[in-house]
């Protein structure tokens, strides 16, 4: 006969996990080789990684020219059958220009300190633990923006440089750093104007919508640098890259106020009731409660329209701008440098530039997701 | 911290003097009626509700217990008849609500606590917030309403780090630091298993012994009956009957009321 009753008589103490399943052998066990089929893929994987990869590597590394002060460098020899690489040297040698465009030489230290202003500030604001933050995101905020203008423009004494000589990595940071800035915060007023209980804010803010999201970004940049003056009276005039900004910053207005409204729908209706019984007004409600949780989940959607804003800068070009690539194209009519491998070796180089930009901002929006995270979700 | 105690006990010494000499009742409600809708949810509610009394609503499913109680703090709004919380008329005006709220606390069934604050940031939020009170001692108050529902360890954790009836008594803690006078409570414990009910019960009585005005909406006979003063059954809208609870429980009227009871006390 089997006894039903049992009465544990002791507690089983706290093992360490089995050795095999822990370590770089023990993982690769689990994850490459468990089965046959899964050692079949590994090694097909690994096949096309190395196909892809190992002409990249050979094309970019080891047979690059990174020294030279012309074409010369660049081109084989006509019959030595040599394979040249990349053309580092060209991309070295227009690097200036790629930074600053057509910036007058004497006055690019200012946007140097743009620069360095900007990355001084922003990687404290950053970084978490770091004190100060709200004096920090004062000056980023506020005090920034007045003095980047002031510096990039001139007046005060300095030399004014017209926008028009602007260029390179410029016009693409100008251009995404003032349209992710300001298209958050209007896409977020958007996002609560289109839930908002009062008809008439409700219909602006679909009406300005579903406007900007039916329209292509090319056709606001051509509208706002060839229509945009006709409708002007005569003499007033805006400056040409300050209407690309307002051009982009609204486009990505309306795609963030709908990743924004995803979010704000994701949360539920309990949360806005226990703000409301604790007296809570409208703002501190959405600002302190409601706004907080739906833009930490909907993170990824945020940072995927600043990584589509961002790679959108290189549009302008077709409204005469010159951005990072745009002036990396336009260096290539330079004969100086006409190799074969040029045009590749400065796609590859736009390639790499915008990659790890938007590359960087991915990671921190994960990393960030991770450390907003509180407790299970349930 | 002790001083600080003291200060909290003192906080509640005065607004007992205030209750006697302020006007003894503290929510009226006069024919007031709610449509979601077509549906008329509420029918002619009259209720009169005096200071430092425990009022207990019980009745069926979908008779309209949480919506009655959610027009008192303008959770929801009522379209006829008159809501008067301690003097004050609940109307669209936004700053009349405002001054009803700061003085009704509310506790849910589902806690409704902010997820991504602590603890002591989802009692110190409204009173920091709302009654522009200085962090410290808002901490300080947080802490002595923390301790009084036992759970002062927890402050610095998240409310999806801890079990049910903790989140329950911190939410109770929560409305306790804006040292409301009148406290509303949906189903606080219906959400919650048998062993954590006891535990947020035991919070609830302690506070009906210090003389809170509360409204509960709740199936706890055995908590009707020790705390409550009055016993209200709803039906269909309806306020259909209401009694001390010795007597509500003993010998019901009302065949509903009766059926009811049968209901609940044979399950
Ligand atoms: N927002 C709403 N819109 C339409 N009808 C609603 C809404 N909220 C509640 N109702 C209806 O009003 C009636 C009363 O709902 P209420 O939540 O007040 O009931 P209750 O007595 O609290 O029930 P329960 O014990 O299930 O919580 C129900 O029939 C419900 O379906
Ligand atoms: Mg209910």
């Amino acid at each position: 006969m089997t006894d039903l009753s049992y009465v544990r008589a002791d507690e089983s103490p706290n093992l360490p996990p089995p050795v095999n399943t822990t370590g770089v052998i023990g993982w690769m066990r689990a994850n490459l080789f468990s089965s046959i089929g899964n050692t079949i893929l590994t090694l097909i994987g690994v096949f096309l990684a190395y196909s892809i990869f190992e002409p990249l590597i050979e094309f970019s590394l080891i047979n690059a020219v990174w020294e030279g002060e012309n074409r010369q460098a660049c081109v084989a020899p006509p019959d030595s059958g040599l394979h040249v690489g990349a053309c580092w040297a060209y991309v070295k040698a227009y690097l200036p220009q790629f930074i600053y465009g057509r910036y007058p030489i004497d006055e690019r230290w200012r946007v140097d300190i743009v620069y360095g202003l900007f990355a001084l500030l922003l990687i404290p604001m950053a970084i978490p633990g770091v004190p100060f933050k709200r004096t920090n995101a004062l000056l980023l905020l506020i005090a920034y923006p007045i003095v980047a203008y002031f510096l990039l423009t001139g007046g005060f004494g300095l030399q004014i440089v017209e926008t028009n000589l602007w260029g390179g990595l410029l016009v693409t940071l100008v251009i995404a750093v003032t349209g992710i800035t300001a298209s958050l915060p209007l896409g977020i007023l958007l996002a609560l104007g289109r839930r908002s209980n009062l008809p008439i804010i409700k219909l602006v803010s679909v009406i300005f919508i579903e406007f900007w999201r039916g329209v292509p970004l090319i056709t606001v940049l051509f509208m706002s640098s060839v229509m945009l003056p006709l409708f002007l009276p005569e003499g007033v005039n805006f400056d040409k890259l300050l209407r690309v900004l307002i051009g982009v910053t609204l486009f990505s207005a309306a795609y963030m106020a709908e990743v924004v409204r995803g979010g704000l729908q994701a949360i539920p209706k309990g949360q806005y009731e226990g703000a409301q019984a604790l007296g809570l007004r409208y703002w501190q409600m959405m600002g302190l409660i409601i706004l907080p949780q739906a833009l930490k989940l909907v993170i990824p959607g945020i940072v995927n329209t600043f990584i589509g804003l961002f790679k959108d800068t290189t549009l302008v070009l077709i409204v005469g701008m010159f951005d990072l690539l745009g002036q990396i194209q336009s260096s290539f009519t330079d004969p100086t440098w006409s190799s074969p491998t040029q045009a590749h070796t400065g796609y590859l180089f736009a390639a790499m530039v915008f990659w790890s930009f938007c590359f960087g901002m991915s990671r921190y929006s994960l990393f960030m997701e991770k450390k907003l995270h509180t407790g299970h979700k349930r | 911290m002790a001083e600080n105690t003291v200060e909290a006990e003192e906080l509640h010494a005065n607004r007992s003097k205030m209750h006697i000499s302020d006007t003894d009742v503290a929510i009226e409600i006069t024919k007031m009626n709610k449509w979601y809708g077509d549906f008329h949810v509420l029918k002619d509610i009259d209720l009169r509700v005096m200071r430092g009394e425990r009022i207990v609503i019980c009745g069926p499913s979908g008779s309209g217990k949480s919506t009655m109680i959610r027009c008192i703090n303008r959770l929801e709004e009522h379209q006829k008849g008159s809501i008067v919380v301690d003097g004050i008329e609940l109307t669209n005006d936004l700053k009349k609500i405002d001054e009803i709220r700061r003085e009704v606390g509310m506790v849910f069934q589902h806690f409704n606590l902010f997820p991504h604050l602590t603890i002591l940031e989802n009692c110190t939020l409204a009173p920091i917030w709302v009654r522009k009170m200085p962090k410290k001692e808002a901490e300080e108050i947080a802490m002595h309403y923390l301790s009084r529902v036992k759970i002062p360890e927890q402050a610095h954790k998240y409310p999806g780090q801890l079990s049910g009836g903790q989140q329950q008594r911190v939410a109770i803690a929560r409305s306790l630091c804006m040292n409301p006078r009148i406290m509303l409570f949906d189903e606080p414990t219906s959400a919650l298993d048998p062993e954590m009910i006891k535990e947020v019960l035991d919070v609830m009585v302690g506070l009906a012994e210090e003389g809170m005005t509360m409204l509960c909406v709740t199936h706890e006979m055995g908590f009707a009956r020790q705390v409550a003063n009055r016993v209200i059954f709803m039906d269909r809208g309806q306020i259909v009957e209401q009694n001390e609870p010795e007597e509500f429980f003993n010998n019901p009227k009302h065949e509903r009321t009766q059926l009811f009871l049968s209901q609940i006390l044979h399950h």
